[in-house]
Order: C-alpha cells, then structure tokens, then sequence
C-alpha cells in the first residue's frame, strides 16, 4: 500500500521521494512512538514497584503480583529455576502475605530500630514484547539503613510481566544480587 | 602471659550464674578459641562437599585459617592455609578446584593435596648449602592434628591429644546417626549451597538460645502469628496448607506452657538435645511412599524405630547445631568476641523421594536462609543481649530457670518432667566451659 502513492509521484523526483520517506516513516514512527509508550509504561511500574517498597506499601507492593505470581532470589546466578533448589527468596502471594504480616505485627522486634530503603532502578531493557506480555531486564541499587548501620544492596531483575486488566502484572521477578554470594552482614527482613 | 591477665576463671562461672565478661572480654575470648576451638573437634565440612581430586573448601577452626580438600588418593585432608614459605593463603577463594596441586600464587612453590611438598622453583640453584632442604618439616604444608569422619561428616582437631571423634562425640552422635538412618540408603549428601549470616553478638549467645525452648513463643511471635494467619485462610480455602506454613506457625501456635511439655537431654562436654515440638510426619501420600522406602530399606519395626526418634536440635559443643529431622546444620565460626559467622548447611535424604527433600528445603529456605522471618528477631535479640552484658548494669547473667530440679538420667542431665524450658542446657555448656578454659592441656 505505501508503494502505490510513491509511484504514482515518480513523475517529480525530489517531491516523490519526500513523499516516499514520508509514507516509509510513518509505520516505524508508530512502531516507535508504540515502543517508547511501552517502556514509558514498563519504567513507570518499575518505578512504582520501588516506590511501594520503600514507602512500605507492602499490600500494594503484593498486589503488583499477579495471583500465580513469584518473588524469586537465587543464591547463585547460575540456578534456572527455584523448585527444588535452595532459594534466598522463592515466594508465591500467601509467602509474601506471611511476610507482610509479620513487617506490621507490633512484636516484629528487628522492624522496632529506625529502618528503611531507599531503591534506585534503572538501564531497563525490554527483551521480548507481545499483545500479553514483557520482559524485562533492568538493574537496581538498594542502600538500606537500620539503627545506625547502612547496607547496600545491588544487583539485576528481570520482570516477566502480562498483561491483565488490571493493567501489567508479575508472573515473576528474578533478583539477581551482585552480593547474593557473601555473607550477610545480619539478615533480609523485606523484599529487596 | 594471656594467663595472667586474666582473673581466675572458676570465679566466673556457678552453677546457676555466669559472669558478664564470659561474653564481652577479648581476653576471654582470645582463651577460648585457644582452649577450647583449636583443641577440639570443630565441623569442617561433609565428604560429599568435595567430591573430585583437588576439590577444596575453606574454613575456620578458631582463629585458624584451614582447607579441606580431597586428595587424590581419595582422602580428605585438613591442611593449615598457609604457604610455609611467607605465609601466603594457599586458597584465597571459599571453595574450588586445586587441579592435581596446590600453587603458591606468590612465588610458585608447589604442594600435593596432603601438604607434602611437591617443587620449589629453583631448589637446586637457590637452596644448595641451606638449611632449607625437601627434609626439613617447614617445607610442607602443616596438616591439622587429627582427622577424622563420621557418617560422612568431617571433622578436625588441631591438638594432637585427647578424645577420639566418637567418644568426643558421645551420645550427640544421634545428630548424624538420625539423620542417616532417615534416608533408605542410610546416608546423606550435601546440597551444594551455603547460606551465611553474621551475628553481632558473642557466639556463646548463639548456641544458648538454640535450646532455649522459653524464647521460640516471646522471640518468634509475629513471625508466627503472621503464618499462622495465613495458614488458617489457605485451610478455609483449600482444605490443606502445606507444611511449610506449620514449620513457621508452630513457633507461636506452641505456647510457654505448651514448651515445659518438651525435654532437654544435658550430656557431658556441653552437647544437648532438644527433643522435637513439630509434627513432621503427616499421612499425605508422599510421606507414605518414603516410608515404603523405609520399610523396604530396613523393615517395618526399623522404620517404625526410625520414624519414632523426634529431635528438634542436637547442639554439639561448641560449633554445631544439627536439625537431623529437617537435614539441616548450622556450625559456628567466631569472628571475634561481639561477631559471629554461621555457615547454614542442608543435606538430602539418598534414596527418598524427591517430595521429601523439598518439605525440609521450605525449612531451610524459609527459617534458615538470608531472608529468614525467625532468625531476624533471634539476631536482634542477641545483638541486644550482647549490647546489654556489655554494660556496667550489672554483673551477672541468671540461668536459675528449674535450677534443682534437674534430673539424672542414663548419664545425662535431663529436664524435669513438664519443666522443658529449664535452662539446663545453658549450665551445661557453661560447666563444659570451665572445664575446658581451666585445663591447660
């Protein structure tokens, strides 16, 4: 269909081909604009994912899961899958409830100290894209502070998202930890 | 010359009470790891952790810097990490493969996996008419003491004298025997992962509190709440909840006068046993098919003997802490007087199915990975508790829980009946460590 016009303009060379780069931008502009307003929308639910962690939005924060969805670090980056291997965090939405519930229980001793996060996400990177579904690669920088002691923590996700009328929703999140490996100068209370 | 600046010791210790600075001073501290860590006989590790020649994990025993490898000659050695050269650690990584020797990375000289001295560049035109010669001990590398193995768990003594593993081990053995007989094939292999979390806190504070069956209910509440909650909703919903919510639940739903219903077993050399509190054995399908394991593997009346041992912890003093029910142990290293290391460690049942190794991996994932919801009160407690002994407020740490109404039994100190929360456990190690710290050899 975009052959048809530029032809039918050959007559005047200079105007046709501008027509022609016209007609030929046109889809990729909007394959672009399309692209750009998904990772517009996939950097914002980043964003608002981090937001909700350090703000301590945990029924939110779960709620960006959908209902199958999981909350997995491994403690080795070559590990494929969290069924039957040892996992840091392998957590469906009733795991993330437990740990919820404890974070706001008023005898949660080690959430007594002055504590908080602060997360910085970024270089996100949309690998596969369909009607349903994303994913994507970004990476994360975590400074937590507790009592007088600031940790860091870094590392990459990797966000398997679908798309549900609630808008985009985790199947699952991949946390890779720079430091997953070395010791762990106290413990995770929260999701990183 | 430590001797002498440190007071008399037995001073420090009563039966019913402990000095503060048992838990503070650096001085006791250096004493201890002299006395008692690089006498003993301290975990290293299990012989299924480095299956193939060369492979090689390293490890503390006290202040000491050790490797366990596997030699090629199919023995695990146990070898100081230290070229006898400068000094230089041998191994600089937590674990790997050596390759058929070890290669000093400073100046090349080479060592086989027993220590014994392999090459030294230069030997001829740099060493002839010293008295540096393949001869002289100081060429190789220095070996633990002794060695030895049991079930397939490996440990170390750096004194040359004293109890063999087993006598050393005496009735804590049952930590590795319940743990064995559990799988049809009768022994365990490790799951190639270690979870490590430090404590701010004394590592006497740690290994009190392992049988310390008042805290679970006042430590652990919200923890336990919280799953228990959940528990409930997912029963109401599905009918069942797995197990997973009940090993987190059971740490409120248990109460403080539910655990006086529990035993603690006091044996000499400061190991004791906790007996267990969860109901771990459920007659779902998959459980039923590992006892049909069992049963071929042993009989119906060895299973049923097997099945029957219920352990919470074995503790065995003064670097272990073994859940044989959920394959599980925690050995501890001291870092320092106020920092302690635990290496968390989880083996797999050999010829149980599958279903079975991952009910015991939630456990070990949930309550004693980095994420743990139960460990993270538990390590703000001690850090507290450490914070507090610490201080000038006062001068000694109180264990008269049930103090008097221990009992003697089969040449142990067990917890009177319906007294399960009896601080025994904590005279017991503090009797062991008097003993230890007032003997010289």
């Amino acid at each position: 269909m975009a052959q048809r016009p530029a032809k039918r303009k050959a007559r005047t060379p200079a105007r046709a081909s501008r027509a022609v780069v016209r007609a030929r931008r046109a889809p990729v502009a909007a394959r672009a604009a399309n692209a750009l307003a998904l990772q517009h929308e996939v950097e914002q639910f980043l964003y608002r994912q981090a937001e909700y962690l350090d703000n301590r939005h945990w029924q939110q924060w779960i709620e960006l899961f959908a209902e199958d969805g999981v909350y997995w670090m491994p403690p080795d980056p070559a590990h494929t899958t969290w069924e039957g291997m040892p996992a840091i965090f392998a957590e469906d939405r009733n795991l993330m409830t437990v740990r919820m519930k404890r974070l706001l229980h008023p005898d949660a001793w080690s959430q007594k100290p002055l504590w908080g996060t602060n997360h910085v996400v970024s270089n996100v990177v949309i690998e596969r894209a369909t009607p349903d579904e994303v994913h994507v690669r970004s990476r994360f920088h975590m400074l937590e502070l507790r009592r007088e002691d600031v940790r860091h923590f870094a590392g990459s996700y990797r966000h398997h998202l679908v798309r549900t009328r609630e808008g985009l929703r985790i199947r699952l999140q991949r946390v890779d930890m720079t430091n997953a490996q070395a010791a762990y100068d106290y413990v995770l209370q929260a999701w990183v | 010359m430590l001797q002498e600046t440190i007071p008399d010791l037995s001073k420090f210790v009563e039966p019913d009470r402990v000095r503060r600075e048992v838990y503070v001073d650096p001085r006791i501290f250096e004493l201890e790891m002299k006395r008692i860590h690089e006498r003993v006989w301290i975990y290293c590790g299990h012989e299924s952790q480095v299956p193939r020649p060369g492979d090689y994990y390293t490890v503390l025993i006290g202040r000491q810097p050790m490797i366990l490898v596997r030699g090629a000659d199919g023995r695990v050695h146990v070898l100081y990490n230290r070229c006898p050269h400068r000094g230089n650690l041998l191994c600089g990584d937590r674990h790997g493969n050596t390759g058929e020797f070890f290669r000093c990375s400073y100046h090349a000289w080479t060592f086989h996996h027993d220590g014994q001295l392999r090459n030294i560049p230069m030997m001829e035109s740099g060493y002839a008419g010293t008295r540096l010669t393949r001869d002289n001990p100081d060429c190789h590398v220095r070996r633990a003491a002794r060695v030895e193995s049991y079930r397939g768990f490996v440990f170390a003594s750096l004194a040359a004298d004293g109890p063999g593993l087993q006598e050393f081990l005496g009735e804590a053995r049952i930590a590795f025997d319940d743990m064995c007989d559990r799988a049809p094939a009768g022994e365990v292999e490790i799951v190639p992962n270690c979870f490590r979390v430090i404590q701010h806190s004394n590592w006497k504070i740690f290994l009190e509190n392992q049988l310390d069956a008042l805290h679970p209910s006042v430590t652990h509440q919200s923890a336990g709440r919280a799953a228990h909650e959940v528990e409930k909703e997912i029963e109401k919903r599905t009918g069942r909840a797995s197990l997973s919510y009940h090993m987190l639940s059971a740490f409120a739903t248990v109460t403080i006068e539910k655990w006086d219903g529990f035993e603690t077993l006091n044996y000499p050399g400061g190991h004791c046993i906790l007996t267990g509190y969860m109901a771990l054995r459920p007659r779902d399908p998959d459980t039923l098919a590992y006892e049909a394991a069992l049963e071929k593997a042993y009989g119906k009346e060895r299973m049923e003997q097997i099945l029957s041992v219920n352990l919470h912890h074995v503790l065995i003093y003064p670097g272990l802490s073994v859940q044989p029910q959920l394959q599980q142990l925690r050995a501890i290293r001291p870092l320092g007087v106020d920092r302690t290391l635990t290496e968390i460690w989880h083996f797999r049942l050999k010829g149980a199915p599958e279903p079975i190794y991952r009910r015991a991996l939630a456990y070990y994932n949930l309550v004693n990975s980095p994420s743990t919801m139960i460990n993270a009160d538990d390590l703000e407690n001690f850090w507290k508790c450490h914070q507090g002994l610490a201080s000038e407020g006062g001068d000694w740490v109180s264990f008269h829980r049930h103090y008097g109404r221990d009992v003697q039994k089969d040449g142990c100190v067990a917890s009177a009946p319906n007294c399960g929360t009896s601080e025994a456990p904590m005279r017991n190690q503090m009797k062991a460590w008097l003993q230890y710290m007032t003997s010289e050899n």
